[in-house]
């Protein structure tokens, strides 16, 4: 498998990329419904509105993008403690998320998760997740029910370069190999283990080797490019669909904001983050992609910014006015029967 | 119809009717099947001790030999079980829960509740537990303390056959992460067990024996020591009722309590560790609930608080005795 | 003189009965004990009941303690004319050797038998050998066991069969066909098992599936005798069925199978604990709840065939617990022509709570037929 495997265009569309208008139009949505939702939640936890603490994935959205594009309900995915974007392009409620977020009853946890375990099963949402790896073995459970229970559903682990070193990490990639399961183990590799560089944390120079070691293919590609996550990935989900097993993707990318919100960053270069967010923006690279090929004009970009802005202040908007649990929901949801 | 049966083959059958019952139960662990990808037979040991024997013929792939990664497959089937499947994934001992804990108890147990009741996860972990076996320090604990503690997850250790085959149906059928203890000394216990498939409900002690001198709350293979006391304490005219607690998370305090307002006595019996024990945690409840029906300060008989020896001598000494239970009711008595 | 010392030993009721704890002496040392009197209370595991003498004479010696368990057969207690000597009962006590000739007849003869019939595989007991043929048949989430106390007593004067019902007991956990479907399997039954017609003895629901076959296949019935049966009238305790069913826990359970007794204590921690084990099996629910839903729909029975049972001509005894609280006494009185007989200060089981004096009244009554 390639990273540059020839992309095979729309058939029958005006558009030299492999998604029709439409397609394409709903990959920026996603994407800027990402951004906008991260960056006001920056802003509003900076401002104390939001208790607990917050990851956020701005600078990211291309990868969760890409490959969610692929999939169905019936896909689960595992996702990391840095979750909003893949809760995001998942297709998890915004409003259900920032009720959460809010820690309200409306949130998609009834609040009782917050930031860092949002779930949406019906969505195929299996959970962010505070313990790092942990996610891994769980895809592997997901697709294990897929393939037992006869469907065509994969699962998709997302984990960072940090996380890729914890053991349950590294178990699961063997396990899937050995069970050949259908999973996608995804390397989001934004160079920053919390503070820690990736360069020294991970002994490996690469991760198509490591993957490879368990007898696995792996690619990796520019992750803030989303037609090259979104065809990489499209061609490893089809490979699993097919019965043909697991393999890792390994997505480089950047990190806008810190390790989470209030992270001095002071580990960072200076002017690391003014250069990546000018030159290495995803959204804006795609923008400018989609727009200088004449497929999807500024105007029509404006408008959906628009509809996004008006999206995510409603949402704050009704987490704010959302009541917070009560004395009841403490003791409740515990077990489904005691 | 009912027969005898042992608690061994009681796991088998509990695992074969499940199986026939549900498509959706999977089983998998390191060694269940015992023989996958050899060059000898595919279904060679059917577990380390023989317990899975037999379901490879009868259910296939259904069974799944498991690479030596308690992470990776632990959590696999806690995953698993929020997509529509009922694993029940074999840990082998229980001792080997450390290297995959935080599937566990960060995991499977927290679901429910840090997803705001959405999701279900119907696994069962099935271990061996508890001393005996001259296992030594890391193959003989029981542990079940540290399982009880932790919101979310049931915990079950039965001490005879019958009890095993129903609770462990029970398990599989339950819809929350069961933790299922298997007292590996009493494998070979047999008992009269119904052929056709019935489930027991958690929650719910058994009463072993009635008695109006002194109470014994216990679980797993001292709940036999403590019947075995009792035998002897009744030479005597001490008249003591046995509680099997059989399910420690939920756990049955209503029944120890009533049995306590009776005998005003209570000896808590427990083969785990004694800090912070199923012992101390019944004792506590009872001073709490039922102080006044007390009439002697209540008695702990556990293991010490150090590993599980390996030397035999050592090990007998570790687990507690008919003796130093019925000692512990003369105490009782006495005061 | 030892001829003339009487045992009393420690009664065996049931199959699985082994030793029995001596609750309370009736009686007391010098007095004089007429057959059939009460002159003990038994706990087992099962059931507490009191112990009647099978025969008379002046207690001189209560051998057995209260609140200490015996092995069953273990001398409890020595009735001897006053002519016999202390010293006497003493050697008597000394050399008492428990028989053990029952252990042999337990191992060639199985406890519990089991038969394949249209209906399922049914389990049964057998007891007896020679006669007409006897079969009991208990009532709703009852099963052969509730005849402990009657099966050998029965025995001499027949070939005595009790059944679990489809649905019970040990039988197979299929109940489709509500009360027609045990009616089928009682008469499936009776053919798998060759036994000819045979008088039945129908306690409860048992006693209405026993009028139904008497009069859908006449030639299999010989007599019918009705235990607090029901199929004789409309009421019935709706509470006691619904809560039977629904009940799930020993605490649950306890209050309503109170219901079955006069005694309370009679209800023994062993017995729920056995009824637990029975429901919970696999299958129970749903027969008890499509056999329930058949018979006592909408809290009624409903067959009600007393005139119909008179006018078969069929030979009738009717037995009753005055206090029974699941089916009224008075419907003991429905089934005109009838042998009637009312056991007073017993509730719902008086093959249980009186089994001396039902089975008297079953024996009787199959002799003058």
């Amino acid at each position: 498998m390639s990273a540059t495997a020839t992309a095979v265009s729309a058939q029958g569309s005006d558009s030299p990329f492999p998604l029709e208008k439409d397609d394409l139009l709903s990959a920026y949505r996603t994407m800027k419904t990402i951004r906008e939702f991260e960056d006001r939640l920056h802003v509003d936890f900076a401002r104390g509105d939001i208790p607990g603490f917050v990851h956020l994935y701005a600078g990211e959205e291309a990868a969760a993008t890409g490959i969610m594009m692929h999939l169905t309900d019936e896909d689960r995915i595992a996702s990391t403690h840095r979750g909003h974007g893949h809760c995001i392009a998942k297709g998890v409620s915004v409003h259900e998320m920032m009720g959460e977020i809010y820690g309200k009853v409306s949130g998609a946890c009834r609040g009782k998760g917050g930031s860092m375990h949002i779930a949406d099963l019906s969505k195929g949402m299996m959970g962010a997740n505070g313990i790092l790896g942990a996610g891994a073995p769980l895809a592997c459970g997901a697709a294990l029910a897929a393939k037992k229970l006869g469907h065509k559903g994969v699962g998709i682990s997302f984990v960072g370069d940090g996380a890729s070193n914890q053991g349950m990490f590294l178990e699961s990639l063997n396990l899937a190999g050995v069970w050949e399961l259908p999973v996608i183990f995804v390397v989001e590799n934004n160079g920053y283990a919390e503070s820690t560089s990736v360069d020294w944390a991970v002994a490996s120079d690469s991760y198509v080797d490591r993957a490879n070691g368990f007898g696995l293919p792996g690619v990796t590609v520019d992750g803030t490019d989303f037609f090259a996550v979104h065809e990489a990935a499209g061609e490893m989900i089809r490979r699993a669909r097919d019965g043909g097993g697991p393999s890792l993707l390994e997505c480089k990318m950047i990190r806008f904001h810190g390790h989470f919100e209030g992270d001095a960053q002071t580990y960072r270069a200076e002017g690391e983050v003014e250069d990546i967010r000018n030159n290495r923006d995803c959204i804006k690279m795609f923008a400018d992609r989609v727009s200088e090929a004449g497929v999807i004009s500024r105007v029509e970009t404006d408008a959906v910014d628009a509809e996004v802005a008006t999206l995510i202040d409603s949402a704050v908007e009704q987490a704010k006015a959302a009541p917070l649990p009560d004395t009841a929901d403490l003791l409740t949801d515990v077990y489904v029967k005691y | 119809m009912t027969r005898k049966i042992s608690m061994k083959e009681a796991v088998n059958e509990a695992l074969d009717q499940e199986m026939q019952r549900d498509p959706t139960v999977v089983v998998m662990g390191e060694d269940i099947v015992g023989g996958t990808g050899s060059p000898g037979e595919d279904d060679a040991w059917g577990g380390v001790l023989g317990v899975t024997k037999g379901l490879y013929a009868k259910h296939g792939d259904r069974l799944m030999d498991t690479p030596l990664s308690e992470s990776a497959y632990i959590g696999a089937a806690i995953g698993a079980a929020t997509c529509g499947l009922r694993p029940v994934a074999e840990l082998m001992f229980v001792d080997f829960m450390g290297v995959c804990l935080d599937e566990i108890f960060n995991q499977g147990a927290k679901f429910r509740y840090m997803f705001g009741g959405k999701v279900e996860t119907p696994v069962v972990i099935r271990a061996m537990c508890g001393a005996g076996f001259r296992a030594a320090a890391q193959h003989s604990q029981m542990l079940t303390p540290v399982f009880t503690h932790i919101p979310g997850l049931k915990v079950v250790c039965p001490s005879n056959a019958y009890d095993t085959k129903g609770l462990l149906a029970q398990s599989i059928r339950d819809n929350d992460p069961v933790i299922f203890l298997e007292h590996k000394n009493l494998y070979a216990h047999e008992s009269d067990v119904p052929e056709e498939s019935y489930t027991i409900p958690f929650g719910e002690a058994a009463v072993l024996r009635e008695g109006k001198s002194a109470t014994v709350a216990t679980y797993g293979q001292t709940v036999h020591r403590s019947v075995e006391a009792a035998e002897t304490l009744a030479k005597d005219g001490v008249d003591v009722e046995v509680i099997d607690l059989r399910t420690l998370s939920p756990i049955d305090n209503d029944t120890v309590i009533e049995s306590v307002e009776k005998t005003g006595r209570l000896v808590c019996v427990d083969e785990a560790n004694p800090r912070c024990s199923i012992a101390s945690d019944v004792s506590a409840t009872v001073a709490q609930e039922a102080f006044g029906a007390l009439k002697a300060p209540i008695q702990m008989v556990t293991a010490p608080h150090t590993p599980v020896p390996f030397s035999p001598a050592l090990e007998d000494l570790y687990i507690p005795t008919a003796d130093g239970i019925a000692d512990a009711v003369r105490k009782t008595m006495a005061a | 003189m030892s001829e003339q010392i009487i045992p009393i030993v420690m009664p065996k009721w049931g199959l699985s009965m082994q030793e029995g704890r001596l609750s309370v002496w009736h009686v007391k040392e010098g007095d004089v004990i007429e057959p059939g009197q009460e002159i003990m209370d038994v706990e087992t595991e099962k059931i507490a009941n009191a112990v009647e003498a099978a025969d008379g004479g002046l207690l001189r010696r209560r051998v057995a303690q209260e609140d200490m368990v015996y092995p069953v057969r273990a001398l409890l207690g020595v009735l001897a004319p006053v002519e016999v000597s202390d010293a006497e009962i003493d050697v008597y006590v000394a050399g008492f050797e428990m028989p053990q000739a029952d252990e042999e007849e337990e191992e060639q003869a199985p406890a519990y038998l089991f038969v394949e019939t249209p209906a399922g595989r049914l389990r049964y007991a057998e007891r007896g050998s020679e006669g007409d043929a006897i079969v009991l048949v208990h009532g709703f989430g009852g099963d052969l066991d509730n005849w402990l106390f009657n099966i050998d007593a029965l025995a001499a004067g027949g070939r005595v069969y009790a059944i679990d019902l489809p649905g019970h007991g040990q039988s197979a956990k299929t109940a489709d066909g509500g009360i027609v479907g045990l009616v089928d399997a009682l008469s499936g039954f009776t053919d798998a098992v060759d036994i000819g017609a045979a008088h039945f003895v129908g306690h409860s629901l048992g006693g209405a599936i026993s009028a139904m076959l008497a009069l859908k296949d006449p030639g299999k019935v010989k007599s019918l005798t009705f235990v607090d049966a029901a199929g004789l009238g409309e009421e019935i305790n709706s509470t006691y069925i619904d809560g039977f069913i629904a009940a799930e826990s020993r605490r649950e359970l306890k209050p309503v199978i109170e219901h079955l007794f006069a005694d309370k204590a009679l209800v023994s921690r062993q017995m729920i604990d056995d009824l637990l084990k029975y429901k919970r099996l696999d299958g129970v629910d749903e027969a008890l709840g499509s056999i329930s839903a058949s018979a006592f729909g909408g809290g009624v029975q409903s067959a009600v065939l007393a005139d119909q049972i008179t006018r078969s001509g069929i030979p009738v005894l009717v037995i009753w617990g005055e206090d029974d609280a699941i089916i009224p006494v008075s419907h003991a009185e429905a089934v005109a022509g009838a042998k009637i007989e009312i056991i007073v200060g017993v509730g719902h089981m008086p093959q249980m709570e009186a089994a001396g004096q039902v089975n008297d009244l079953i024996r009787d009554f199959l002799d003058a037929v």
